[in-house]
């Protein structure tokens, strides 16, 4: 509790003593209306001076002024009725303390723990000097310095290993529980926490452009994107209390004229007391508190599963998805090229991929290296000589004093090779021994192994349709869509196309929002150009950050399914908060009209609805089994 | 030129009419407020003193939530 907070609650403890007190004391008369000021003034003073100041200021339909008007109204009617019932305006005026009270402690607890959740800011960095290790602030080291990580810190700037091997919890980052190896030479980035051993860094960035300052900035500032529910109660909140006190006047004047011209007796102190208690439900704090913290909540819980949202806007579209559009490379598959089968091989097959990575070993294309990755083990280059490319076929070198060709058919028609077609969809490199044919091997991008479930499970999330695109040719596009179940596919784009076939897409939706999915590498006008841009893997890639408008820390599609979801689950809250909040309240507004509800029941039904909404919103934090 | 200021405000309603106060102070584009983590984000006009507007920013917040606090 702050200081003040503190302040408030000795306040609400002493003005509950005396109220009980004067309760049971026997006193009466002047003294007795005399000790009830006092323990009005000690729990409202600050309200009334508030009020005050608000009138001094030209702001009369301002909560503390409503709250003045209500108890020193309920007050001066106890005077005039002579009923000693001064009690009520003291009530009135605690519940509402209390709530204020409550309302600025849960909401400073949650925004604490909240922030605890993103407690990835690294404190200090070790720096050698002299041979000693000393602690200084992240912001003085710079680009190029070497830093050193013990194990259990965590790292405080991106960089790269310049000494060490370790294991790296990622989960603040990514939500990824898995933990992560890392050698000499490998790039590392900040906010993961070292596990094991010493590593020695050399540092890429600054703090200040580091993948952890980065993200805390990005968390920090997502909520204050404002969502549509946010401005609708920011509007309602400036229409409720002028409303409620136009009508609360409304109530206390109009009645008891109707019943003086009608020859009734005119009770203006029951229609007084009657507007009063609609002065008392007029603060829209509950709703006003509720809302944003509900967002702010989604928004803690997602970033804790890795999953960051840009702004408070972007879970509220989330929500209301109805297409995935998804870009196939990187995304739903692992977009890097393995070597997926040998097929016809007519010698061992690792004796077939060590020749044909020996003879592709010069090249740097893609396929080479994954030859190599396959291969396992390192090249004897001195085994190969004269090596002769021949472009849009392949390779010919010289292995061990072998002719090996490895190449597509034409390679094998220009050595008189036989070959056998393949039927597999992927790159398919034939290889040819001083002129015999010996197997060809199938090299494809790999579909990641959350991918179909993540369809799936964006089908049980409420998703209509399921679209990827693709730059690679329409078969291999159709079998990786036919293989995860996807409902719709484009091949053969090239990245414009991608634009091109997005807006064909939101032209054609009628209802719902759609959400692009890629790696944030090459389709950041993709990425923008949806109404809602998704980028994955993004974890140390500027670029992505910038472009989307939720970020995948790690590129596990099932994180899709999850962010929709969370966003779900928040968004429901916040409808379940407004309506809930407004209903109570119109309820108390119609009961108080009605003369049938007490001042009591007002401010308690008020404060009660606040703790419930604030309760409530604090449950979008909890998403991790969603 | 958007610039950043930790402030201190207890309601969430008061959060949003210290911001329509800051919107309206002259040579300040746009103001948001993030009740939730208590900060103030400002667009200035182009040319002006920001410590000086910040003031009357101040200033103008102070009428409507007598309480509140910016980290000028």
């Amino acid at each position: 509790m702050t200081k003040k907070q503190k302040k408030m609650l000795a306040r609400i403890l002493v003005t509950a003593v005396m109220m009980i007190l004067l309760m049971i004391l026997p006193v009466s008369g002047i003294p007795q209306l005399i000790l009830y000021l006092i323990a009005y003034i000690v729990i409202g003073y600050d309200i009334l001076r508030k009020a005050f100041r608000g009138i001094l200021n030209g702001r009369v339909f301002d909560e503390n002024f409503l709250m003045a008007i209500a108890t020193v109204g309920a007050f001066a009617l106890a005077i005039y009725e002579q009923s000693g019932e001064y009690s009520e305006a003291i009530a009135v005026m605690l519940f509402y303390q209390i709530g204020e009270l409550f309302q600025s402690y849960a909401v400073g607890k949650s925004r604490r723990s909240i922030s605890d959740l993103m407690d990835i800011r690294p404190d200090y960095a070790n720096i050698e000097i002299d041979g000693k290790l000393t602690q200084v602030s992240p912001d003085e080291v710079g680009i190029g310095s070497i830093i050193v990580v013990q194990p259990g810190e965590k790292i405080p700037i991106d960089g790269i290993i310049e000494e060490g091997t370790s294991t790296l919890n990622t989960s603040a980052l990514t939500g990824e529980s898995l933990p992560r190896d890392v050698h000499t030479g490998d790039e590392v980035i900040s906010g993961c926490i070292n596990m094991t051993g010493l590593l020695k860094i050399r540092t890429a960035k600054e703090f200040g452009e580091s993948t952890v300052s980065k993200i805390l900035d990005l968390v920090e500032n997502a909520s204050s994107r404002k969502s549509k529910s946010e401005d609708f109660i920011s509007k309602f909140a400036r229409i409720y209390t002028p409303a409620v006190c136009g009508s609360a006047l409304a109530l206390a004047i109009i009645p008891p004229i109707v019943r003086l011209v009608m020859g009734l007796p005119a009770e203006f102190d029951d229609w007084i007391y009657r507007a009063l208690t609609f002065l008392v439900i007029s603060c829209p704090c509950a709703l006003v508190v509720s809302i944003p913290l509900s967002f702010f909540a989604g928004i803690g819980g997602a970033s804790k599963e890795g999953i960051l949202i840009k702004g408070s806007n972007y879970l509220e579209t989330l929500s209301e998805t109805k297409y995935v559009v998804f870009d196939k490379t990187g995304t739903l598959t692992e977009g890097s090229f393995e070597v997926n089968a040998i097929h016809h091989g007519t010698i061992d097959n690792s004796k077939l991929i060590e020749l044909a990575a020996l003879a592709e070993s010069a090249s740097s294309h893609p396929i080479s290296k994954s030859l190599q990755h396959a291969c396992g083990k390192e090249l004897d280059r001195s085994r190969v000589s004269d090596i002769s490319e021949i472009s849009g076929e392949g390779v010919i070198a010289y292995v061990d004093g072998h002719s090996v060709a490895v190449g597509n058919k034409k390679l094998m028609q220009r050595v008189g090779s036989e070959y056998i077609s393949c039927h597999s969809v992927g790159t398919i490199i034939h290889v040819a021994v001083d002129g015999s044919y010996c197997g060809h091997i199938v090299i494809s991008d790999v579909i990641k192994p959350n991918s179909k479930e993540a369809i799936r499970s964006l089908e049980q999330s409420g998703i209509e349709k399921t679209i990827m695109l693709s730059g690679d040719s329409k078969a291999v596009a159709e079998s990786v869509a036919d293989e995860l179940g996807i409902d719709e596919v484009h091949g053969e784009l090239m990245p414009d196309d991608k634009v091109t076939k997005v807006e064909e897409l939101l032209e054609a939706k009628q209802s719902g929002k759609l959400a692009f999915v890629g790696d944030g590498i090459n389709d950041a006008p993709v990425l923008s150009r949806a109404d809602i841009g998704i980028a994955m893997g993004a974890m140390g890639s500027d670029a992505a950050i910038e472009a989307a408008d939720v970020v995948l820390m790690d590129d596990d599609p099932m994180k899709i399914a999850k962010a929709i979801r969370i966003s779900k689950k928040c968004l429901r809250i916040v409808k379940e908060n407004i309506v809930f909040a407004i209903g109570v309240k119109l309820v108390c507004l119609v009961l108080g009209a009605l003369g049938m509800a007490s001042m009591w029941l007002a401010i308690f039904a008020d404060v009660g609805v606040m703790v419930l909404a604030v309760l409530n919103a604090i449950r979008a934090l909890f998403v991790r089994k969603l | 030129m958007k610039k950043t200021y930790n402030i201190e405000v207890d309601c969430a309603n008061c959060a949003n009419l210290m911001e329509g106060a800051a919107k309206k102070t002259e040579g300040v584009i746009n103001a948001v407020v993030n009740f939730m983590t208590q900060k103030m984000i400002v667009e200035f006009e182009e040319g002006v003193n920001e410590a000086k507007v910040m003031k009357s920013v101040l200033k103008a917040c102070r009428k409507v939530e007598p309480d509140c606090e910016i980290e000028i």
